[in-house]
C-alpha cells in the first residue's frame, strides 16, 4: 500500500487529474466505482467532477480520483491512502452504497470529512464525519406521499426489491403514509434477476389498491411496472428516484406512460417554476454538463458532482478564514462551516446540514415527474 | 386463491419452466458428453437476449468483438501448438481457416447489418449465429486442454468461465438491462387466462427443441455417437468416434440452446449482464432432478420448478428463491437413496 510506484499507477489509471499536493492547495480525494457493477453511476460523477473549477476561494484545487471498482475493500484502501499519504482535506465517495458505508469508519478515524454520493445508512452516532449529497429515501417518500394525498389516494400496493433499497423504502414509506392516512394493503417482493413477477402482480391487483408503488432501479423498474399493467391494473403507478432515468422509458415503452416518478429537480431544470430555489443551479448544471458531454446527457449523478462543487464554494471560503489547507484545523473548520452554512440551494434541492442532520436535503426537495409521450413532465 | 388465479399461476410456471427445461437439457447434454457441469449455461441466455437488444438499438452488439477476440486467442494458441508439434505451415493455415472462417464471416455480416435495422427475425438469426460459436470457442480455450481431467477440476474451471463471461458481459453490454420486443404480439383470452403470443412461442419452441433433441439422440448416427462418448470415452474412441468432435458439438449445441432461450425470455423480462446466472442455476437444479442423465426427467423437473417458483412467489414473494432452492434438497435425498453408488462412471 505504501509503494510509491503502485500509488502512481493507481492514480494514472484513475484518470486525468493532477497529483502532487503542494502546500496550501486544497486536496480532495475522490473514490468512485469506475469499473464493476456500479460503474454506470460512478462514471457520470467523474464526468461532473471534471467540470470543477481550477480553484476555490483563491486556493488551487487538487482532485485525486481513484477507482474503487464497486468493492468496499478497495474503497477503504483508497480512503486510507487519501488520509495517510495524500493528507486530503476532504473525501468524496463512493457512489456505491456498500462502499460508502465502509468508508464511514475510516473518515471518522482520520477525522476527515466524507461527502458520500449515496444514501449511506449507518447506526446513529457513527457518521460523525459523513454527510450525504444523495437524497434519502425518507425525503423522496415525503414528496411521493404529499403527491398521493393531493390525488386522493387512500390505499397503496407495494412491489419492491427484496434488498436494502426495497427495505429502506418500505420503512420510510410506511412511516410517512401512515401519518397521512394512507394504508399499505399489500406488500410483495421480487429480485432484479427474476424472469417473471406475474404472481406478485396477481396478488397486488387482487388487493385492488388506489395506487401501486414500484421500488426498483434503472431499467429493472420497467419489468414489474409492465407486469402490473398487463394484469389489468388501471390505477396510478409510482416509481422511486432510482427509476428516474431514461432507461425506464427505453425498456418500458408505452406501458410506463402515465407513471409518476419521484426525483431530484436537476433533470427537469427547464420545467421548474421560477419560485423553486433549485431552478438557477439546475439550469447552470444542465448547461455546463450538456455543453461538455452532449445534449440530453444530464443525469442525477452528474448533478450530485455539481452540487458538491456548490457546497465547496460555500464552505471553503469560510474555513480558509480559520486555518490553512492540509492541516487538522482546516479539516475541522470545513466540518464546522458545513454544519453552520444554513440552507444551500443546489441543483438537486436545498441542503441544510446541521450537527444532527447529516442528510441535508430539506423535505421539499423531491419533485414528481409524470411520463407523458415518453418524456418527463413536471407535476405540480 | 381461486381456480382462475391458480390457472394464471400455473401458466406462468409452465412458461418459465419451459425455458428452464431447455437449459436443463443443455446442462444434461454437456455433462453426459463432456462430464462438464457447465454453470455458465445461463450466461448464453443473457448473451442472446443482450445481443438482440443491441441489434434492436441499431448498434453493433458487443458479442461481435468478444467473438473475434476469443477466435483470435484460440487461433494463435492453437497455431503455436501445432507448429511446435512440427506441422507444416499450410496445414496450420487450413486449421486456422476452419476455426476462424465462420466467426469472422458472421461478425462481418453483423457489423454490416446492425445499422440497417433488418427485420426482427434476421436479427434473431444473427444473434444465434453470433452466440453459438462462442460455445465452441469456450470449449477450445477452457475445456479441450482438460478433456481428461476429473469432474471436480472441470467444475472449478466452469466456475471460472462463469466469472469470466459475466465480467466480459459487463464490459461489452454495459450495466443497464435490455428488454426485447415480442416476436408475436397477439393475445388470446381463455376464461381468466390471457395467452400471449410470446407464451405460445416459448412453449412451442421448447417442446419442438426437446422433441428434436430426442430424435437426434435416438435416431441419428451422430447423436448415438455423442451418447456413446458419454457412456465410455475410451470405448468410443476405439470404435472410431472422435471425442473431440463430440465435445465441440456438445458445446455448440449448448450455446445454441442458451441463445435461443435468451431470445425466448428476452421479451418477457428485463435481462441484465448478470441475469443469466440465476436462470442457468434453475436449469441446473432441474437437471439434477433428472440425475444429470435423463432428458425427460430434467424437463419434468424444470416444469415443476417453474410451478414451485410461481406459486411460491404468490404465497411469499420475499422467500421465493429460498423456496425454489430448498426444493432441491428432498430431490437430492431421494436420488441418493435410490442410487447410492451414482458417482462417476
Amino acid at each position: 500500500m505504501h509503494q510509491p510506484a503502485k500509488l502512481a499507477t493507481l492514480i494514472a489509471l484513475a484518470g486525468s487529474f493532477t497529483v502532487g499536493s503542494a502546500q496550501a492547495d486544497i486536496t480532495i480525494g475522490v473514490t468512485l466505482p469506475l469499473t464493476g457493477p456500479a460503474s454506470g453511476l460512478g462514471i457520470p460523477v467523474k464526468n461532473g467532477i471534471a467540470l470543477w473549477p481550477q480553484s476555490i476561494g483563491g486556493e488551487k484545487l487538487n482532485v485525486i480520483v481513484l477507482d474503487d471498482a464497486t468493492d468496499p475493500t478497495a474503497g477503504v484502501k483508497n480512503a486510507r491512502l487519501f488520509i495517510s499519504e495524500d493528507k486530503v482535506d476532504l473525501i468524496v465517495g463512493s457512489v456505491a452504497t456498500p462502499v460508502a458505508v465502509a468508508i464511514v469508519d475510516v473518515a471518522a478515524e482520520g477525522q476527515t470529512l466524507q461527502i458520500a454520493v449515496s444514501p449511506a445508512i449507518v447506526p446513529d452516532g457513527r457518521d460523525g464525519y459523513t454527510y450525504r449529497i444523495a437524497h434519502s429515501t425518507a425525503v423522496m417518500a415525503h414528496a411521493m406521499v404529499e403527491h398521493m394525498k393531493k390525488q386522493g389516494i387512500k390505499t397503496v400496493g407495494f412491489l419492491g426489491y427484496g434488498d436494502a433499497y426495497g427495505e429502506a423504502w418500505l420503512k420510510d414509506f410506511t412511516a410517512k403514509s401512515q401519518a397521512a392516512g394512507i394504508r399499505l394493503v399489500a406488500v410483495e417482493r421480487f429480485q432484479r434477476s427474476d424472469t417473471s413477477v406475474t404472481a406478485q402482480a396477481l396478488k397486488l391487483v387482487a388487493a385492488n389498491p388506489d395506487a401501486m408503488l414500484v421500488v426498483a432501479s434503472g431499467s429493472g423498474a420497467a419489468m414489474p411496472h409492465r407486469a402490473i399493467v398487463e394484469r389489468g391494473f388501471k390505477g396510478k403507478i409510482y416509481q422511486t428516484h432510482s427509476a428516474a432515468s431514461r432507461d425506464l422509458m427505453r425498456v418500458g415503452g408505452k406501458d410506463v406512460e402515465g407513471a409518476y416518478v419521484v426525483s431530484g429537480p436537476a433533470t427537469v431544470a427547464e420545467q421548474l417554476p421560477d419560485s423553486n430555489p433549485s431552478k438557477k443551479p439546475a439550469l447552470q448544471f444542465v448547461a455546463d454538463y450538456e455543453k461538455a458531454y452532449g445534449p440530453g446527457s444530464r443525469n442525477q449523478f452528474g448533478a450530485h458532482a455539481y452540487d458538491i462543487r456548490l457546497v465547496l464554494e460555500t464552505i471553503v471560503p469560510a474555513a480558509l478564514k480559520k486555518a490553512k489547507p492540509g492541516t487538522k484545523e482546516f479539516r475541522a473548520a470545513l466540518k464546522d462551516a458545513l454544519e453552520a452554512a444554513g440552507p444551500i440551494a443546489v441543483s438537486q434541492g436545498v441542503l441544510d446540514y446541521s450537527p444532527k442532520d447529516h442528510w441535508g436535503f430539506t423535505p421539499e426537495t423531491g419533485v414528481i415527474l409524470k411520463v407523458v409521450n415518453g418524456d418527463w413532465k413536471l407535476e405540480n | 386463491m381461486d381456480a382462475s388465479i391458480a390457472s394464471i399461476l400455473a401458466l406462468d410456471g409452465v412458461t418459465n419452466g419451459a425455458v428452464y427445461a431447455l437449459l436443463a437439457i443443455a446442462t444434461v447434454l454437456l455433462f453426459s458428453v463432456t462430464r462438464v457441469l457447465f454453470l455458465p449455461q445461463g450466461e448464453f441466455v443473457a448473451y442472446g437476449a443482450l445481443t438482440l437488444g443491441m441489434f434492436q438499438l441499431g448498434q453493433t452488439p458487443g458479442t461481435v468483438w468478444l467473438l473475434l477476440a476469443l477466435t483470435a486467442f484460440s487461433v494463435v494458441t492453437e497455431s503455436v501448438a501445432l507448429l511446435r508439434r512440427g506441422q507444416d505451415f499450410f496445414s496450420v493455415l487450413r486449421h486456422v481457416r476452419s476455426v476462424a472462417a465462420f466467426p469472422v464471416l458472421i461478425s462481418m455480416l453483423s457489423v454490416w447489418a446492425a445499422p440497417k435495422a433488418p427485420p426482427l427475425w434476421v436479427q434473431a438469426l444473427l444473434t444465434l449465429g453470433l452466440v453459438t460459436p462462442l460455445g465452441g470457442m469456450i470449449w477450445r480455450i477452457a475445456f479441450r486442454p482438460l478433456a481428461d481431467a476429473s469432474v471436480l477440476v472441470l467444475l472449478i474451471v466452469s466456475v471460472g468461465v462463469h466469472f469470466m463471461l459475466t465480467g466480459l458481459a459487463l464490459v461489452f453490454f454495459g450495466a443497464e438491462g435490455y428488454r426485447n420486443p415480442a416476436f408475436w404480439d397477439e393475445r388470446y383470452s381463455l376464461g381468466a387466462l390471457t395467452l400471449s403470443g410470446q407464451t405460445v412461442i416459448m412453449l412451442a419452441a421448447s417442446a419442438a427443441l426437446i422433441g428434436l433433441l430426442w430424435l437426434f439422440f435416438e435416431r441419428s448416427l451422430y447423436g448415438k455417437a455423442l451418447r456413446a462418448t458419454a457412456v465410455n470415452r475410451l470405448g468410443a474412441r476405439i470404435v472410431g468416434i472422435s471425442t473431440e468432435t463430440a465435445g465441440r458439438s456438445a458445446f455448440l449445441l449448448a450455446a445454441f440452446i442458451g441463445a435461443l432461450s435468451g431470445l425466448l425470455v428476452g421479451p418477457t423480462t428485463t435481462i441484465f449482464y448478470d441475469s443469466g446466472f440465476l436462470i442457468g442455476l434453475k436449469g441446473f437444479v432441474a437437471a439434477v432432478f433428472g440425475g444429470l442423465a435423463s432428458y425427460p426427467m430434467a424437463a419434468l423437473g424444470a416444469v415443476l420448478l417453474g410451478m414451485v417458483e410461481s406459486f411460491g412467489a404468490f404465497q411469499a414473494s420475499a422467500f421465493k428463491e429460498v423456496i425454489v432452492f430448498t426444493a432441491i434438497l428432498p430431490v437430492l435425498l431421494w436420488r441418493s437413496l435410490r442410487h447410492p453408488d451414482h458417482e462417476e462412471h
